[in-house]
């Protein structure tokens, strides 16, 4: 399976065991939208369950807010994770609050599915890295996956999680990895072992990390897309890292994250949002609590500019395999 | 500056007829007639009932006699219960308005005139409906019997606060009485209550939603929002605006009163509107009685302005006589609800004047005895509050790591201070 294969596999698998599980959105239903991802769906489960919605991000999630409390479990979907700040009130101020608030009379199990990320020339509107916004929330879970496998295990655990959980998902390896060099041709994850998806029922626990990669001298910390350009540039300069797939950004592992730290020495983070204030900026502040002494070097991050993504110079604000190269050797020169 | 010989444009900034200083006159007020509104059948469509949205459902007479198709006819007992509803709600209010001022919390808000909004609504519901209150609407708990010591400890956010003294003074929750938890930010619980609606009629329910906003909070995203969901999905919901003319110290003209009714929002939509006299606690019972039958026969959702006035602040934190004319509460053309109600019980016979004398006492009493129940369990400021050691529950269903750190942390900085 494909990333969408997989998730459209983890929304069928859990709807078919919990008929709370609802799936609303814009073009969720008949279409099973704009990337196939609830395809089938609707057909399967009927028009109570799977629905399209108005286009007013702000009424999904308020309406997803509401059918919670009532006792389903919503499944929203936000097109483009660019397009998810007029609902952000109802995800910041209610969703993330309402157990708190109510000191657990009410909760919202809601699972926002949005796709995010850049590297498929969307321009300013379709390109964003949201995360950050996201993990400064008390209340609100983030997920990331970087693969079939994870992507279906990780939105099953979502789903059945009964905190809200906002699950992105990176659009760029929907289809294969990505490993940050645009000129050439992508795989399909059909070649992949990550595809290898079980048709039934698997979870993978939420707030756990995976090291994809096994190395000594520096360890990568990343998530998503940033996984497979992590890979790529490992494979290509040589340099022993330790690459961390992050998968849950809160909560985060942070005993995987300090282990491999304090094993290497060296750190850099790598993600697509832009720099300042970024989820960055929290993993190099928890790995200088966690691992000072263990510190050979300053941590560096690999990120977007701190601008809007531009629609022709894309593949200049990337993160790509250049600027993690140069900040491997950075953080290696020390 | 085109050089074309226009007058120049000017900015339409609204003003509210009366300011500090004023003496206020009604006189220009179109007083509609009681009993004039036709009702229509429940299954109406909202387009053949555009004129109710621009009109005002009015029951009590100036003598306090029910008029018009609207009379919800009720038993003795109900109008009794809904006056003593009311005015235990207002004695509720005076009592935790100078406990503030006593120093004994920090924050309260008032009802005062807008009572029949709540509790006539509340009685015209059933107990499971779900309500997906504002915080003006603590009438629903009363209306709904729910005992107002709980709702003190609340407001103290004392150690018998059931949300362990995490919200504002009336921001309750109550999901025993059906009543959502209140939030700060405007008008958040409309797409909520239609999501609950459209949850229950996806189910098969036969339970019905209701939500309450301000006239002010319309203008959010949020309201618009719930409108368009409602309209297309057809949720069994009742969508209640209450116009109470004052948004802290903006006007309804600031939204958009100037331009049209609260209950005309429905027409563009295509959802059923009515706007009520929302003093009159008969017309306000047979608005909902009959949105709630719409809701729960499949006609879907209804808007009701319930046209009414905010008799005093807009909480302990303002002081209206800095914005608005002395004496505008007192020549509001539609009266008081109690008053109005005391009058149509009297009228029928049922009620007197000692009897309301009497009710008045005990109803003070009561809340007298609440409130002293209440402050056995502390009040905002004397250190019986909360328990520290929730502070960090209820974030996740389980305490994340980076969280049992924090408790930790805050646990040790309390020894280090002595506490």
């Amino acid at each position: 399976m494909n990333m969408i294969q997989a998730i459209n596999s983890a929304l069928d698998v859990s709807m078919e065991r919990d008929e709370g599980i609802v799936v609303l959105g814009e073009d969720v239903g008949y279409f099973g939208g704009v990337f196939k991802a609830t395809e089938g769906l609707q057909k399967r489960y009927g028009k109570t369950r799977v629905f399209d919605t108005p286009i007013s991000e702000c009424g999904i999630i308020g309406v997803a807010v509401g059918m919670a409390t009532y006792g389903l479990r919503p499944v929203p979907e936000i097109q483009f994770a660019d397009y998810i700040y007029p609902a952000l009130d109802q995800l910041v101020s209610e969703a993330a609050r309402l157990r708190y608030r109510s000191a657990g009379e009410y909760t919202a199990p809601i699972t926002v599915r949005t796709p995010f990320g850049g590297g498929i020339f969307g321009g300013q509107t379709h390109s964003q890295s949201p995360e950050g916004i996201f993990t400064h929330v008390a209340g609100l879970k983030t997920v990331i996956p970087s693969n079939p496998y994870d992507a279906k295990g990780l939105l099953i655990a979502a789903i059945e999680d009964n905190d809200p959980v906002i699950f992105f998902e990176p659009k760029r390896i929907y289809n294969g990895p990505f490993d940050g060099h645009y000129d050439r041709p992508v795989a399909p994850w059909s070649r992949f072992p990550e595809s290898a998806v079980p048709t039934g029922h698997y979870r993978i626990e939420l707030g756990k990390a995976k090291v994809v990669r096994e190395g000594a001298d520096v360890t990568i910390l990343c998530y998503g897309t940033m996984v497979h350009v992590a890979k790529g540039v490992v494979e290509e300069s040589g340099v022993d890292a330790e690459i961390v797939d992050l998968r849950t950004l809160v909560p985060l592992d942070i005993e995987t994250v300090a282990a491999s730290v304090k094993k290497t020495g060296r750190c850099v983070v790598v993600h697509e949002a832009t720099k300042t204030a970024g989820y960055g900026a929290e993993l190099s502040a928890l790995v200088q609590e966690h691992c000072f002494h263990w510190l050979e070097a300053p941590v560096q991050r690999v990120t977007g500019w701190d601008t809007p993504y531009p629609h022709s110079l894309e593949w200049a604000y990337f993160p790509g395999p250049v600027r993690l190269t140069q900040a491997l050797k950075r953080v290696m020169q020390d | 500056m085109t050089g074309r010989n226009l007058p120049p444009l000017s900015l339409h900034v609204p003003e509210p007829s009366f300011r500090p200083g004023d003496e206020a006159d009604y006189s220009s007020f179109p007083m509609p007639v009681a009993g004039a509104v036709r009702r229509p059948e429940i299954g109406a469509a909202p387009a053949e009932m555009r004129d109710l949205a621009y009109d005002m459902v009015r029951v009590l007479d100036p003598e306090g006699v029910a008029q018009g198709p609207w009379d919800p006819r009720l038993s003795s007992e109900t109008l009794l219960k809904m006056l003593r509803s009311m005015a235990l709600t207002r004695a509720f209010d005076e009592r935790l308005y100078r406990a503030q001022r006593q120093g004994k919390t920090s924050f309260y808000m008032k009802c005062t005139g807008e009572e029949a909004t709540s509790i006539a609504a509340a009685h015209a519901l059933d107990y499971d409906d779900m309500c997906f209150p504002s915080y003006r609407q603590q009438g629903l708990l009363i209306a709904r019997d729910w005992p107002i010591v709980d709702m003190i400890n609340q407001i103290y956010s004392n150690r018998a606060d059931r949300l362990k003294g995490r919200q504002m003074p009336i921001m309750y929750s109550v999901r025993d009485a059906n009543f959502f938890s209140i939030s700060g930010n405007l008008t958040t619980q409309y797409p909520q209550a239609v999501g609950w609606a459209m949850a229950s009629a996806a189910r098969g329910d036969t339970r019905i939603a209701a939500a309450w906003c301000g006239e002010g909070s319309t203008a959010e995203g949020d309201f618009h929002s719930a409108m368009t969901f409602a309209a297309v999905y057809r949720a069994p919901v009742i969508l209640n605006v209450i116009n109470n003319q004052w948004a802290i110290s903006s006007f309804s003209g600031f939204a958009g009163a100037e331009a049209t009714t609260f209950a005309a929002r429905a027409i563009g939509y295509g959802i059923a509107g009515l706007r009520v006299d929302g003093n009159d606690a008969l017309a306000v019972y047979a608005a909902t009685q009959w949105a709630a039958d719409r809701a729960r026969s499949n006609h879907g959702p209804t808007l009701i302005e319930h046209f009414t006035y905010r008799a005093e602040g807009h909480s302990t934190s303002d002081d209206p006589t800095k914005y608005r004319s002395a004496d505008e509460g007192t020549k509001w053309p539609l009266g008081d609800p109690i008053a109005r109600l005391k009058k149509h019980v009297i009228g029928l016979g049922i009620w007197d004047e000692d009897r309301h004398a009497a009710m008045d006492r005990e109803v003070a009493e009561q809340v007298k005895a609440a409130q002293r129940e209440a402050e056995k369990n502390g009040v905002l400021h004397d250190g019986l509050k909360q328990s520290f050691d929730p502070m960090f529950e209820d974030v996740f269903e389980t305490m994340p790591w980076h969280l049992e750190e924090q408790r930790e942390q805050m646990l040790e900085e309390r020894k280090a201070a002595g506490i």
